[in-house]
């Protein structure tokens, strides 16, 4: 049965094979195969049921470091090692994971990067939106095969989930909280019994070891369909938590922003980095409640504030100064983005914003051009 | 047993604060039996040991030393129940053999520390105990391939469960290794090591003399070594020669699991006593045990934690402590296994785990036996310099703040009621208001002796004790009018060093305080304390910052606050208004004050002091803001002209214009007798008698009410005259009915208050010049003259 559900065409072959190297993005089994088949072959350590690797060595895989025999694994997450260690340990006590976070915190990364080191393949994916059906999670239906022979194991049309069930692999969900709440409960009897019944042929499909699920979801959406209770329960919860330093902030901003500028062919701002290191702290200061030199708190706004739109912010400001500035990026640049960014809900955000402004901004150091620009903007 | 006992006497090297060290420590006695326990500690506690059998006396509690002459310095040796030093003090005792202390005596130790410089001398010297025995720590645990020593600690040591076979075994190992470090690093740069050894050294010698190698010693790890050397008797005590010495007196204080983690000043330095207390008595399976703990305060704050979770956090725990290849799960893993299942990878709930069972709030207790508190010897030394005697009958005692003595006695009784020790209450004053000038009802009920040596744990003397209470205080006040009250009581108890934290405190509370109308309440206090402040020559610098702080939020608050607001809110938002515009003016004189008296302000100073002079302007903007914005209630946006109208802001064509606004006949009715409301309300109309202006603008918008719209405003027209005192509604309407017999004339239409002239008198109005002149010390010498003339 099981050999029958496996022999399924496991991905969506591209129209020529020769071409699947070149795709735009691989995925993170191809493009790290080097690094997983060198860990794989170093491992001495116990691997749990049909894992490709040990616990440790999935730990290493993501976090990077260096085999015995010199093979320099790179680091897929940087972050707090404990995170890491946590999740990887809750896919090996056969407990379901849920990496939680603001957007662009790398949920879907490390969940790529989990599954492909444990299972060897990242692409068993239920990509959760509003509309997501419950035959993503399940199974669906062969319909010219079912009206031509009647129900049968060949007219079922096994789900991600499903399959991972049968091979014994890492599932991934995508965006879990999107998905409608009735959608969601059928991962209830999958995560708890482990089985998955099909009452139109009368059999089920038992999870053998090895299988699990990775499911992602944001924490500060508004709109989501947030878990059951009992759904809750069956997975270990994991917050991915934003960079932690503002350096390390400063520098993914950078580095983000300078990708899409060179796409969307914006001249480099030469004196941009003061811009992003204040978008930055703006950011952060009013996320953490709490001014940089860690003396004066201040009121938090409704908005996420991520990283991802700190970044939006600057590319913002970068395209105002280059088509309608004097090509660098200024206060008043970026001060409109900020605003926007900040007060969320008219009322509340925007007394945030002023009191922030009147409290800690005016009275910085060299932050006078700033403060006016965001008077302005604000008036 | 193995051969240590009889080789001579057992030395038992701990981590102090160890909960596997304690129960190794029991371990080896009940199975060694010696005739003498020493112990690393003071030996003047000596005849402190016996206390230690009182049922009163609960762990966690400090042995207190301090200089008799002067209680503020002092040393603590703190106890918990699962350090092995007070495990060895409860074994002596439960088998009837003497516990000896065989440190250095607290009389050096607290002498040493006055060649120190003040401040750093007490943490110096608790602290350095642990960072010596760190350091050795690392070493080993780096040999050992860890990198947090800590936890190589607790995995070799700490975890280790009970039973094990051999109970001297792992001493030997630790000694072993110590013995190792000492050869290599000696002192490891702590020359004083080797005095307090060599004193120890000596205690063990007596300790033996008596009763032979039935010893036991009970001290750090790090000093077993030096405990084993074969040195001369004359080689010590030439080290112990010529120390400095003050009268030291010891006595047990209570002690919590908060000072135990404090990791500064007299703490421990231990993060998690909770936790260690919970390895000490979990008779076994101290995961599955605490996590069930875990669970059950979860629960008991509404969090739905059923027991699948325990299970599943247990197995977390469990295989992470596997991952990370350690022998049993430790506090991280627990932790990390906590936050995974029970809190849904949220810190919050775990921030509550971890302040009520890992740190705890553990409370120790001493009995009433116990020696007297260096406090209350404090308390009664100040009591005689300041001639203030406790008398059980209540007495009243005025107090005249400009002098020394009677400020100090205001200051006494304000920190002793800082401390909760109601020796005085303030009361009323008589006779005079003036702000230097105290009325107190005193009366000492025997009770207060009791809450005194309870205060004890906040600090040796009053000063010290009254601020770490304020301190403590602070930060836990929940209210910001709390916080504000706090401030204002630390200024008249003079402990301006209290003033940063609770500043601190302050404006957090403020910055996250929601409620324009907190804020509002707490700014006249605050204002309220800088001028105490100046009375008392305290430093009020920060004060006046945090004022304008305060300030600010208010002003970026206010506009939006003040809409959609029912008639009762409106009213309360408009005494917030009033008092934040007396708060402000107060303020900005203030500021003023202060640029007077600096002419050089520092580098910083300039900017905020700018910044205080433009808070009343800023202040305007917003008033003029209310006063605009149709969406504010009605009685808030009168009173923001009224109030501008007061200031010189508005001319009386632009208030009329306002006014008219307001009462135009599309406004609803309700809204329009507010605004009438707000500007003219208050202080019983006497303002209308007075104020001319105001009162034409009434008048002259009354009378061009349209006779059809009159109807519908005068119920409410009478609703705000009718609060005015009789005598008031007829004077106005005298006022009004003189005025508008005159009206087209602009000389004659001045309204004029019954006995007095229809304008003023300039010859008479000048006679007065020269005295005020006079009175105000600008008086020149033509003046002068002019007025002999």
């Amino acid at each position: 049965m099981s050999a029958n559900l496996a022999s399924t065409p496991s991905r969506t072959a591209a129209p020529h094979p020769g071409e699947s190297a070149a795709a735009l993005r691989p995925h993170a089994e191809d493009a790290f195969a080097g690094e997983l088949a060198a860990l794989a072959a170093q491992d001495d350590r116990p691997r749990p049921a049909r894992w490709k690797l040990s616990p440790w060595a999935v730990a290493t895989y993501l976090l990077g470091g260096t085999l015995p025999d010199g093979t320099v694994i790179s680091p897929k997450y940087v972050g707090p090692r404990r995170i890491v260690e946590v999740a990887v340990t809750t896919l090996a006590t056969d407990r379901a994971l849920l990496l939680l976070g603001v957007p662009g915190t790398a949920k879907t990364w490390v969940s790529e990067h989990l599954a492909a080191a444990v299972s060897g393949d990242s692409t068993l994916l239920v990509q959760g939106t509003a509309g997501t059906p419950e035959e993503a999670i399940r199974y669906g239906w062969n319909y010219a095969r079912l009206l031509a022979h009647g129900p049968s194991r060949d007219a079922l049309v096994p789900s991600p989930v499903m399959r991972a069930m049968a091979e014994g692999r890492t599932a991934r969900v995508e965006e879990l909280t999107r998905i409608p709440a009735d959608v969601q409960d059928t991962l209830i009897t999958i995560l708890s019994e482990k089985t998955l019944p099909v009452p139109e042929l009368g059999e089920e499909v038992q999870a053998v070891r090895g299988f699990n699920l990775i499911a992602t979801a944001n924490d500060r959406d508004r709109g989501v369909n947030d878990l059951s209770s009992a759904l809750r329960r069956r997975f270990n919860t994991v917050v991915l938590p934003l960079p932690e330093s503002a350096e390390a902030e400063v520098d993914i901003v950078t580095r983000r922003v300078e990708q899409i500028g060179r796409s969307l062919d914006l001249p480099a701002a030469p004196d941009g980095k003061t811009e992003i290191r204040r978008v930055v702290t703006v950011f952060r200061e009013l996320r953490d409640g709490l001014t940089g030199d860690g003396r004066t708190k201040v009121k938090s706004p409704s908005g996420t504030l991520s990283t991802a739109e700190a970044i939006s912010v600057v590319t913002g400001g970068l395209a105002l100064a280059a088509h309608f500035g004097d090509g660098v990026l200024r206060p008043a640049d970026v001060a409109a983005g900020i605003l926007g960014a900040v007060v969320r809900d008219p009322a509340a955000d925007r007394v945030v914003w002023q009191e922030y402004l009147e409290t800690v901004v005016r009275e910085r150091e060299g932050w006078t051009d700033f403060y006016r620009a965001c008077r302005e903007v604000s008036a | 047993m193995t051969g240590t006992a009889g080789a001579g006497p057992l030395l038992l090297g701990v981590r102090h604060h160890g909960p596997g060290s304690a129960r190794a420590v029991r371990a080896a006695l009940d199975a060694a039996r010696p005739a003498t326990v020493l112990i690393e500690g003071p030996p003047e506690a000596d005849a402190l040991v016996p206390l230690a059998a009182d049922p009163d006396l609960r762990p966690p509690v400090a042995l207190l030393a301090h200089a008799v002459d002067e209680p503020g310095r002092s040393a603590f040796w703190p106890f918990a129940a699962f350090s092995p030093e007070w495990v060895a003090v409860r074994w002596a005792l439960e088998h009837g053999v003497p516990a000896r202390f065989i440190d250095l005596p607290a009389a050096h130790t607290l002498a040493w520390d006055a060649e120190l410089p003040p401040g750093e001398g007490e943490e110096t010297r608790t602290t350095e105990g642990e960072r010596v025995r760190v350091d050795p720590l690392a070493e080993l645990a780096g040999a050992a391939g860890y990198d947090d020593p800590e936890r190589w600690w607790e995995d070799v040591v700490e975890h280790r469960g009970p039973g094990e076979r051999d109970p001297f075994a792992p001493f030997e190992a630790l000694a072993e290794a110590m013995g190792a470090l000492r050869e290599r690093y000696g002192a490891g740069g702590r020359p004083r090591d080797l005095v307090r050894e060599a004193h120890m050294r000596l205690r063990l010698r007596a300790a033996r003399k008596e009763s032979g190698d039935a010893v036991a010693v009970v001290c750090g790890a790090w000093h077993v070594p030096a405990l084993r050397e074969r040195t001369t008797v004359t080689a010590d005590r030439a080290l112990l020669k010529g120390l400095p010495k003050v009268k030291a007196d010891l006595t047990w204080v209570p002690w919590t699991h908060r000072r135990l983690a404090r990791s500064s000043g007299y703490g421990a330095g231990i993060d998690s006593p909770g936790w260690y207390g919970h390895l000490f008595h979990a008779p076994d399976r101290p995961v599955e045990r605490w996590l069930t703990k875990v669970a059950g305060l979860l629960r008991a704050e509404d969090r739905i934690v059923s027991s699948a979770h325990v299970i599943e956090a247990v197995r977390l725990a469990d295989t992470l402590a596997a991952v990370r290849g350690r022998p049993l799960p430790g506090l991280g893993e627990t932790t990390d296994a906590v936050r995974a299942v029970m809190c849904d990878g949220s810190d919050v709930p775990l921030a509550l785990v971890h302040d009520r069972l890992v740190v705890g709030d553990v409370l120790g207790e001493v009995p009433d036996s116990a020696p007297a508190v260096p406090l209350q010897r404090d308390l009664v030394r100040r009591q005689r310099s300041l001639r203030l005697k406790p008398e059980a009958l209540e007495r009243e005692l005025e107090l005249d703040l400009r002098g020394e003595t009677d400020a100090g006695r205001s200051r006494l009784l304000h920190r002793l009621r800082l401390l909760g020790i109601g020796w005085g209450e303030p009361g009323p004053s008589r006779g005079s208001t003036g702000t230097f000038r105290e009325t107190w009802r005193l009366r000492w009920e025997p009770e207060l002796s009791v809450r005194v040596a309870e205060a004890g744990v906040w600090g040796t003397t009053v000063a010290a004790a009254a601020r770490a209470r304020a301190e403590a205080d602070a930060a836990a006040a929940g209210a910001l009018a709390d916080v504000t009250a706090l401030a204002e009581r630390c200024l008249l108890a003079g402990l301006p060093d209290a003033l940063p934290a609770v500043m601190r405190a302050l404006t957090d509370r403020a910055a996250l305080d929601t409620d324009v109308g907190h804020l509002a309440q707490a700014l006249p206090a605050l204002v309220r304390s800088l001028r105490y402040g100046d009375v008392r020559g305290t430093a009020t610098r920060a004060l006046s910052e945090v004022a304008a702080g305060l300030a600010e939020r208010i002003f970026v608050g206010l506009p939006p606050a003040c809409t959609a607001l029912d008639s009762d809110a409106a009213e309360l938002m408009r005494g917030h208004v009033d008092a934040v515009h007396t708060a402000v003016g107060l303020l900005g004189e203030a500021a003023a004050g202060a640029g007077g008296a600096a002419p050089a302000p520092v580098p910083d100073g300039t900017g905020r002091v700018r910044g205080l002079g433009g808070l009343r302007r800023r202040w305007r903007g917003v008033l003029h803001v209310l006063a605009g914005r149709d969406t504010v209630a009605g009685v808030v946006r009168g009173r923001a002209v009224r109030l501008l109208t007061d200031e010189g802001e508005l001319g009386g064509g632009e208030a009329a214009r306002l006014m008219g606004l307001a009462l135009s006949p599309g406004t609803p009715p309700a809204d329009a007798a507010a605004w009438i409301e707000g500007f003219v309300g208050g202080g019983g109309g006497m303002l209308l008698v007075h104020d001319e202006r105001l009162l034409g603008l009434v008048d002259s918008w009354l009378t061009e009410v349209p006779a059809q719209a009159f109807t519908d405003v005068l119920p409410l027209l009478r609703r705000t005259f009718a609060a005015y005192d009789p005598g008031v509604r007829r004077t106005l309407g005298e006022l009004v009915r003189r005025g508008s017999g005159d009206r087209g004339d602009p000389v004659a239409r001045r309204l004029v208050a019954p006995g007095f002239g229809a304008g003023p008198d300039a010859e008479r109005a000048d006679a007065v010049l020269p005295v005020l002149r006079l009175l105000l010390g600008t008086a020149t010498e033509e003046s002068l003259t002019g007025v002999g003339a």
